[in-house]
């Protein structure tokens, strides 16, 4: 399937394994994935913080772009930041066609326009984060099927990230759209073990770093302390932001909850790729602050055992 | 769910979280089968286990309609009100079929369901001087202040002091002196009060404070936690818009650097250059911020960090040194819509909450449950009043702008019931019509 591709800032600056590595996996998802490199910024909530109609304006601008893809089915990011930034403008704009017309009306300037309802049958714009993506648009079962290392006896527990889940409405999760709970299904199509753990949903505490430093590494450390005490080998997230704070802020998050953690952190292409057959080090592994040793040799071990 | 108002009572398993502070033993978990009907509340059912099985089972609660706000706990690890949760949702919701109720956090136990609102959400409340500053001198009558605006606050005065943000707050989970949400939606219920003389003084103090508006983390919780709408994570956020944009607040805590380094860079870059956001937060929005002695204390606390991700590759120098941006042609459209959007007389805000959704299709459970007469075929879309538990009140629309109004035909407000919660200071509120 072919998408329009919204990669974020982050994964083209201090997490550029993500962006990599989702070129990488998506090739064998048969993705094809046309970049957005006009488009900019979502704002993460900040942008909105200052000025909710810049922050709309700005977000409808890259549905626009988007929307211009010829044969992109929808647009995908590989952001949860991004997703949460992007729905919340998109409500607006959806429930309000005076404010689309006036939204409109700045990007008419460079002949753009967001249409709320571009198939014209009320299916509305679609936007997914690859997660999404993946469990809806690929299947579970079609994943399970492309696995060529399932993720044998590989602990994994998952960090989604509060713009993925939350607020449930906006993101359409309900009782029967679990979409909450997609993290842990991937990891069990890849055939990894599922690692429960009390901040699995909770903030990575990013947004706040420059603001309070010792609550923002306390909420990260936390985190991470749960999953070493539940035994998990690595955590995964659909967030880089949430990477930023769990994984090179995790040696400054050590110091604030005052117990050593090496908890490696992987995004979420990175899982997808190992599972797919990838190589550590083609999915930009290396690249992180805390190794994942634990991953890499589980990597070697199971090629060594299949072989 | 409609439904199940006519089906006959079932056994539903509750298990309880029980504690006593004052018996020296440590918390159980304690389990009671109940029969009731699907649709009756997680209330009743703790109630009826109180009354059949076990007197000493702790729980506040009054109005049992969703209105006192006494009866909040945890269900399923969600904070929630035991009177507005049914029964046979409660059940779907939980990991094994057993209903799991718990007392809310952040606040330290009474006994069993019972917590110390004191002690934690009402001195929060306190906290942010919650009555009117009357501006002065005092209208012999009645203070005439715009519609709009008094609309605008009933989304902060629907709050029912329920707690259950505060339950779910993870900024307070980590630092506990967080003024919190439901202490910020009141602040701003008064920040946004045309009538209010102290706006300055109220958003600078709550600005400066270290655990104040800027330490919230914007986590969504207590979005998802009111069971009023209240949005308190929103009201958070205007605060933080009226403080930086309008009074030009610059806090102790970065807040505002912040903001404007984030909201600079993407004017000048078109994306984030994350190795200049730090320094700027720090030291200002500008290339020199980071020789702000702020700003080098702060780098060099990070250059362990720093240092570790160029080792890996993570960070590169020259993505440090230089940023990258969008091509040129967008750049300039970009900061061509700042240009618009910023130089509009009033800034625009579209709450959904106050104007609801055009042409919204009436939700199938209010139609089934008969809160609402659809007489549209079946498949038509109409134009509904508002979201369900909005209640019916007057068509409103907060138009702040030289804009045309929008056309939207949507309710607004409370009911008078909720809105009364509030307390005395709304005596006025009638005469804006005027």
């Amino acid at each position: 399937m072919k998408v329009a591709y919204w990669p974020g800032c982050v994964s083209r600056g201090f997490t550029p394994e993500l962006h990599g590595s989702m070129a990488k996996v998506a090739p064998l998802l048969d993705i094809e994935l046309v970049e957005l490199d006009r488009a900019c910024c979502t704002g993460a909530g900040v942008i909105a913080e200052h000025n909710q109609e810049l922050a709309d304006t700005l977000n409808a601008r890259t549905f626009a772009l988007a929307q211009q893809v010829p044969g992109a089915e929808l647009m995908m990011n590989i952001c949860s930041t991004c997703q949460g930034a992007q729905s919340e403008c998109q409500e607006r704009l959806d429930a309000s066609a005076s404010y689309r017309e006036r939204v409109n009306g700045t990007l008419a300037a460079e002949g753009l326009a967001y249409d709320s309802d571009p198939g014209g049958e009320g299916g509305g714009f679609t936007n997914k984060n690859f997660l999404w993506l993946l469990v809806e648009e690929i299947g579970l079962d079609a994943l399970r099927a492309k696995v060529k290392r399932p993720l044998t006896n590989l602990r994994v527990g998952p960090f989604y990230g509060c713009y993925i889940v939350r607020p449930r409405k906006r993101l359409g999760i309900d009782e029967d759209h679990r979409r909450d709970n997609y993290l842990h299904d991937v990891i069990d199509a890849l055939g990894g073990t599922v690692v429960d753990y009390a901040g699995m949903r909770k903030c990575c505490g990013f947004p706040i770093i420059t603001m309070n430093k010792e609550a923002s590494l306390k909420q990260a450390g936390r985190h991470l302390g749960d999953a070493v005490d539940a035994e998990a080998d690595c955590l995964v997230t659909p967030c880089p932001l949430c990477h930023l704070n769990l994984d090179l802020q995790q040696p400054l998050a050590e110091g604030v909850v005052g117990r050593e953690l090496e908890m490696p952190v992987l995004h979420l292409p990175q899982l997808v790729g190992l599972a797919l057959g990838l190589e550590p080090k083609e999915l930009g592994m290396s690249r992180h602050v805390v190794r994942p040793t634990s991953v890499i040799d589980w990597s070697t071990s199971v090629v060594g055992a299949a072989a | 769910m409609a439904e199940s108002h006519d089906r006959p009572p079932e056994p539903f398993t509750l298990r309880l979280r029980r504690y006593d502070p004052e018996s020296g033993d440590a918390p159980y978990w304690d389990e009671h089968t109940i029969e009731l009907e699907p649709h009756r509340s997680v209330l009743e059912a703790i109630l009826q286990a109180r009354d059949r099985f076990d007197g000493s089972i702790g729980i506040r609660c009054s109005c049992r309609q969703a209105i006192c706000g006494s009866c909040g706990v945890r269900v399923n690890g969600d904070p929630a009100l035991a009177c507005h949760t049914h029964l046979d949702a409660a059940r779907r919701g939980a990991a094994d079929g057993v209903i799991e109720i718990e007392p809310m956090g952040n606040m330290p136990v009474l006994k069993d369901l019972i917590v110390d609102m004191d002690a934690v959400h009402w001195k929060k409340i306190k906290r942010v001087t919650p009555w009117l500053i009357a501006k002065q001198p005092v209208p012999e009558r009645e203070y005439l202040v715009p519609r709009e605006s008094m609309v605008d606050v009933t989304q902060t005065m629907a709050c029912i002091q329920c707690g259950a943000c505060v339950s779910d707050c993870l900024a307070m989970e980590v630092d506990p002196l967080f003024v919190g949400p439901a202490a910020l939606a009141k602040a701003y219920r008064f920040v946004g009060d045309p009538r209010d003389d102290q706006h300055f003084a109220r958003l600078n103090d709550l600005a400066q404070d270290p655990h104040g508006m800027f330490d919230c983390t914007h986590c969504f919780k207590c979005v998802d936690a009111c069971p009023k709408d209240v949005n308190p994570m929103g009201q958070i956020m205007r605060l933080r818009r009226i403080a930086t944009t309008d009074h030009h607040i610059v806090d102790q805590n970065n807040g505002e650097r912040h903001e404007a380094a984030f909201t600079g860079l993407i004017r000048d870059n078109g994306i984030l250059w994350e190795a200049e956001l730090l320094p700027r937060s720090y030291g200002g929005p500008s290339w020199f911020g980071k020789f702000h002695p702020a700003a080098g204390k702060e780098l060099l606390s990070s250059l362990p960090v720093a240092f570790r991700g160029l080792l890996r590759r993570k960070m590169t120098l020259p993505g440090i040194l230089r940023p990258h941006k969008i091509p040129a042609g967008d750049l300039k459209a970009v900061q061509a819509i700042y240009d618009r959007v910023e130089s509009r007389e009033e800034r625009y805000e579209l709450n959904l909450y106050i104007v609801g959704e055009d042409e919204q299709p009436v939700p199938e459970v209010a139609v089934a449950a008969g809160f609402v007469e659809v007489s549209a075929p079946a498949g038509e879309s109409i134009t509904a009043s508002s979201p369900p538990d909005h209640g019916t009140g007057n068509p409103a629309v907060t138009e702040t702008t030289d804009h045309e109004p929008d056309p939207v035909d949507a309710g607004a407000g409370r009911s008078d019931a909720e809105r009364s919660e509030d307390g005395g200071d709304e005596t006025s509120e009638g005469s804006a019509d005027r």
